[in-house]
């Protein structure tokens, strides 16, 4: 009986299973409870409403997605060439480059952003909004330019040939068959940019000497000062947010990103 | 010409994504209490980093960052392999479920992840310490492992398995000689990068580490620099924790290309 129970090996997943209702799907869940309850466990939209009536926190609020939007177009801008010129041949052989740009997304990003601060301490530029958006870029470019990397290099570029074999002026070729055809890379790396700008602390505060503050600072506030209902309602709308940013990729780039890490 | 152009690009890019770190490597040899300031060559800030001559804070912290990572990477590794084999075994709806879930811890963002393992532990009145944060590295460092054992397992051929229990093996020495051998690069693969992913959290960390007085790099960091002076023996830390990562990166690759060269030999 033992060992049919053990030579049926999809049971193998079952402790796994167990483990992540505990930790993943169940503190989810109370995300939302604590969200819709007040103090004593009554349902209540309070928090809601709290979040809605408060200019300060909806202002953080935007504020936030508005940094997030400028970081993430700023790397696609200063990615996107680099993610080019790294996957074709003809302009660069070395995988040593490749790597060195993939390497800064291993170092702890509380060590990089100091390194960030010290850097513009060195040069004297002043921390503040330009230093925000400056660091972020820093922080996250390096997630941008790796999933339109992937894309590129996987690319058949038979199509390329074909292109011009038809007569495409070179400038056409690219707007007409590299883009559309890096757009997966180019959504997966939004996703990686945007989703961590939008939810970043701690990384304002360094950057900006306590001056911004993002809606990820105040989500850690208020959890930090005992509101985990109102904490927690803040963290769905956050979730809500980042659902949507994540609509517009479609389901196949997980597939893509699996194992790619690395 | 164009390649010229192309190249400058690249670097230029690479010198500004380097220069804050170059920075602190250059600061960490010199004493100066300030970034900034060269006072001459001077190894002290290692030695004072490793003589406990900073505040023990500092010393435990790293101790922390290190225990934990270890045993949450440990962990992780084997409830990860165990799960791969039991997942790639599975069909249907049930197989669907669990790689949902596997997915989520990575792709919610880090202060979600943190902020939810929280109310967990606040819910259930665990005293938030050292374990809930190994508990905490464990749920997010797992899916990374699943998904660099499982591809092991799809180019497996299925039919060594079953040709050891024909032959007599147990499932469990089945397990020992012919499965195991045959994810091993993957449970490798999946343990440095737990690993990796143990040392660098903050946003998880944070939320679960409780108000014990427990400290990990991270944390200890985000304190420091919260007080406004930055303690000058963490530029030595960030150099050795650059360097070292450079290696482990380096270890990885090289282990995957021969890996790839490998594959395209058979």
């Amino acid at each position: 009986m033992k060992a049919s129970i053990f030579s049926r090996r999809s049971t193998w997943a079952w402790p796994y299973a167990i483990f992540l209702a505990i930790f993943v799907a169940l503190p989810l869940v109370l995300i939302v409870v604590f969200a819709f309850t007040n103090g004593d466990g009554e349902f209540t939209f309070d928090n809601f409403k709290k979040f809605v009536l408060q200019p300060e926190a909806v202002n953080t609020f935007i504020y936030s997605i508005g940094i997030a939007l400028v970081t993430t177009f700023l790397c696609i801008l200063l990615g996107y060439p680099a993610a080019y010129i790294l996957s074709n041949k003809n302009l660069n052989r070395s995988q040593t480059t490749v790597m060195l740009f993939i390497l800064p997304m291993w170092i702890n990003i509380l060590v990089r952003t100091l390194a960030t601060v010290a850097l513009f301490d060195f040069v004297h530029i002043p921390l503040g909004e330009g230093a925000l958006i400056f660091g972020m870029v820093y922080n996250f470019l390096p997630f941008m330019i790796y999933p339109i990397y992937n894309t590129l290099q996987k690319m058949d570029h038979s199509l390329i040939e074909a292109a011009e074999d038809l007569g495409a002026k070179p400038s056409t070729v690219f707007w007409k068959v590299t883009v559309p055809l890096s757009m997966p890379g180019i959504t997966s790396g939004i996703m990686m940019v945007f989703m961590p700008t939008i939810s970043t602390f701690a990384i304002a505060e360094l950057l900006t000497m306590n001056n911004i503050k993002l809606f990820g600072t105040t989500i850690q506030e208020n959890i930090n000062n005992g509101m985990w209902n109102y904490g927690a309602a803040l963290s769905l709308i956050m979730l809500v947010i980042i659902g949507v940013t994540s609509l517009f990729s479609d389901g196949d780039e997980q597939g893509q990103n699996e194992g790619g890490i690395i | 010409m164009k390649k010229f152009f192309a190249q400058s690009y690249l670097w230029l890019l690479l010198a500004l994504l380097y220069a804050p770190i170059i920075i602190i490597a250059i600061f960490s040899f010199t004493e100066a209490k300030v970034l900034g300031n060269w006072t001459g060559f001077s190894t002290n800030l290692y030695t004072s980093l490793f003589s406990g001559g900073v505040r023990h804070n500092l010393l435990d912290a790293i101790e922390n960052t290190f225990t934990i990572a270890l045993i949450a990477a440990a962990v992780s590794t084997i409830l990860g392999s165990i799960a791969a084999i039991g997942i790639h075994n599975m069909r249907g709806k049930r197989r669907q479920a669990i790689t949902f879930l596997n997915n989520i811890p990575m792709l919610n963002p880090d202060i979600i992840t943190g902020i939810s393992l929280f109310l967990l532990f606040v819910s259930l009145s665990i005293t938030q310490g050292y374990t809930t944060v190994v508990l905490a590295h464990i749920a997010f460092c797992t899916p990374y492992v699943v998904l660099s054992v499982m591809p092991r397992l799809q180019q497996m051929n299925p039919n060594i398995y079953e040709a050891a229990l024909d032959l007599g093996a147990t499932p469990f020495q089945a397990l020992r000689k012919v499965i195991i051998p045959e994810i091993r690069p993957g449970m490798i693969s999946g343990f440095i990068l737990a690993f990796t992913l143990s040392i660098d959290d903050f946003a998880v960390t944070i939320f679960t580490i409780g108000n014990q007085g427990l400290e990990t790099l991270s944390t200890f960091i985000y304190a420091d620099a919260r007080k406004g002076g930055l303690t000058p023996e963490l530029r030595p830390l960030s150099t050795i924790i650059f360097v070292t990562v450079l290696l482990l990166l380096i270890i990885i690759n090289v282990r995957a290309r021969r890996a790839a060269r490998k594959q395209e030999n058979i």
